[in-house]
């Protein structure tokens, strides 16, 4: 189902793809989904990008009429984008949250505005952190913290450095 | 010329980029991303704003040709410019943008067509500052030489 085209990952080469963790980034601006991918690889994530929040919830296995059967998917944080078209990141975030098997996973959201109502909105539907745009490489370091360890397979003592 | 002289030449240009508002902070950010894993990590981004501006400058200028001006597509067309421009450091252009923005809401005609006129005009130069830059750095890479992105600093 899942269709390679709407969506790019970075290949793991180095490590275990168990080990590295896995970035869900959604944005609709094609240089702002370059820019987050080379962020994160540079932090070691593996990084997944899709283009709105449709594709992201296909992704995740969450789309109408799809069955949450992605067991095997580890996802271990999710950034995206505010203003997209069709869905929005606030909605594509309270999707994931009322989702049983994707709840857990941190969500960013990222906008290019500053807006307090919007903000508190998404900060009130469960998003981790609302960061501005355009992101820098400090930024990276912080969301790192967010990034949840994957819960199956008990990595003990597992690489986590900022 | 010579390598060391080619990295003269790249620090003075990219210090003038920024002295003259062509580029900002955010363009430092990618350069800063740049390493020899992905030593062309700054040019594929590069590659991919001229791409993305020139359909968005050739949808903006289609729908302001139209006889009745549809608004909100104009828009969502300068939103994503201001995104692209504002992410690659584009200072001018993501200026211009800002300006055309208000321009849209006010729904002002005029004001519209001013700005595309001059957004043309500022992302034209910057992409031809942008393109010098990335020759000399080719050319110094291909002396065997490093970007000096250190010296940027100082």
């Amino acid at each position: 189902m899942a269709n390679t085209s709407s969506f790019s990952s970075s290949p793991s080469t180095k490590f275990n793809f168990d080990e590295k963790p896995h970035v869900l980034a959604v944005d609709d601006n094609l240089i702002d989904r370059k820019v987050i991918e080379r962020l994160f690889i540079n932090s070691t994530c593996k990084v997944t990008t899709a283009e709105n929040g449709k594709r992201a919830l296909e992704y995740l296995g969450l789309a109408d009429g799809q069955h949450p059967n992605h067991n095997d998917l580890k996802v271990n944080l999710i950034i995206t984008d505010y203003s997209m078209p069709g869905m929005t990141g606030y909605e594509l975030l309270k999707r994931i949250k009322e989702s049983p098997t994707m709840k857990e996973i941190p969500v960013v959201v990222v906008s290019s505005e500053n807006i307090p109502t919007r903000i508190n909105q998404c900060m009130e539907g469960g998003a981790q952190e609302f960061l501005l745009k355009p992101l820098q490489l400090s930024d990276a370091t912080k969301l790192r913290c967010h990034i949840k360890k994957p819960l199956q397979g008990g990595f003990a003592g597992e690489d986590d450095h900022a | 010329m010579e390598v060391g002289q080619m990295q003269r030449a790249w620090v003075e240009y990219t210090r003038s980029l920024f002295r003259e508002g062509f580029l900002d902070a955010q363009f430092q950010q990618l350069q800063l991303l740049q390493d020899e894993s992905n030593p062309d990590f700054v040019a594929e981004v590069v590659s991919l704003f001229f791409e993305d501006s020139e359909r968005l400058l050739a949808d903006l200028t289609f729908v302001l040709e139209q006889q009745n001006i549809d608004f909100k597509k104009v828009d969502a067309h300068v939103h994503q410019f201001k995104g692209s421009s504002s992410s690659i450091g584009a200072q001018r252009v993501k200026n211009d943008c800002i300006a055309f923005r208000n321009f849209c809401e006010e729904q002002n005609i005029e004001g519209c067509l001013r700005c595309l006129q001059q957004v043309k005009q500022d992302y034209y130069l910057v992409k031809s500052k942008l393109e010098a830059l990335i020759r000399l750095e080719q050319q110094i890479v291909a002396a065997g030489g490093s970007i000096p992105m250190e010296e940027l600093s100082s």
